[in-house]
């Protein structure tokens, strides 16, 4: 029997990344400030795990000005896509195994 | 093996938690939430009051007890014209008032994008009806028949519309108050009963089941 666990992806363990990608992949695109409120983090702490986010290449960033104010907002990338549904599937076989 | 047994428990609570998680995230970020209940048991009965005046003003002008020194057809339909502003106001009102209260025990922000994609998609139908509406009443005199099932129709596309953005169940409510427009045209005359039935009794009754399904139980 293989082990069910290896299905699942390490970048997904943290909660806070899980809630990322499931914010954005039913939304267009998300601004940072959106974000932080519906996850109830800190500026430095969300910012961490975006940027790993961005490193694996999930999620794009877009950096808009609102007058003087910078806007970022975050695009999920279709790899992203791929990569939370391969670990929504992996998530439901294990709990269906079981 | 008792222990790998109880880790294996462990895992799983752990990925039902998870999945929890991403399914309250996904609604929360996407659906406007605090949408309560009580709103549309309020709206239904604001609704069945303005439709029971409107059904006392209508039975004064056919007993001819309208039009003193003035064409007893305008008085009627600035009155009923009145009336129907009223109701609006009032409904709206109390559903915005009830609709906050339940953002504040939910303890999110009321006005955020979700509200936002919610009232566009909302409004587009809505405004089109609402246009429609007073273009027919212009160009096409004794149209008035066509007021109640028009009403109906637009509105019932307008949720349909709209329930991409809120719970589900307004879906079918839409669905509902489409079916009743299109009856309504196969019973002119008896517009004022199916507005009552699918503004007051549907929302009523829609609104009972929200209330009990989302906010009885938490």
């Amino acid at each position: 029997m293989n082990n069910p666990i290896e299905a699942l992806n390490k970048i997904f363990d943290s909660r806070i990344r899980l809630g990322v990608m499931s914010i954005l992949i039913v939304n267009d695109s998300v601004s940072f400030n959106e974000l932080k409120q519906l996850l109830e983090l800190t500026d430095g702490n969300l910012a961490s795990h975006l940027n790993t986010l961005e490193q694996a290449e999930y999620l794009k960033v877009q950096k808009a000005f609102i007058g003087k104010k910078t806007n970022t907002t975050y695009i999920i990338t279709d790899l992203g896509k791929l990569s939370f549904k391969a670990h929504l599937d992996a998530l439901e076989k294990m709990i269906k195994g079981i | 093996m008792k222990n790998k047994v109880l880790l294996n428990m462990g895992n799983q609570e752990e990925q039902l938690n998870a999945l929890s998680d991403i399914r309250n995230m996904m609604d929360r970020s996407s659906r406007f939430i605090s949408l309560s209940g009580l709103s549309g048991i309020f709206a239904g009965l604001t609704a069945l009051i303005g439709a029971y005046i409107a059904h006392g003003e209508l039975k004064k002008y056919i007993k001819g007890e309208y039009g003193y020194g003035v064409d007893a057809d305008v008085e009627i339909e600035a009155n009923l014209f009145k009336l129907g502003i009223c109701v609006l106001l009032i409904a709206i009102a109390g559903g915005f008032l009830f609709t906050l209260r339940q953002s504040k025990k939910k303890n999110i922000r009321f006005w955020d994008k979700t509200a936002k994609n919610l009232l566009v998609n909302l409004a587009i139908p809505l405004a089109a009806g609402g246009f429609f509406i007073i273009f027919l009443l212009v160009n096409h005199p004794n149209s008035f028949g066509l007021i109640a099932p028009s009403c109906l129709l637009f509105y019932g596309l307008a949720l349909i519309n709209a329930s991409k953005y809120t719970y589900s169940d307004i879906r079918f409510l839409g669905i509902c108050e489409v079916i009743l427009g299109l009856i309504a045209m196969f019973y002119i005359g008896y517009g004022l009963y199916f507005w009552a039935f699918g503004f007051g009794i549907l929302h009523v009754f829609y609104g009972l089941i929200m209330y009990f399904k989302y906010e009885r139980a938490k």
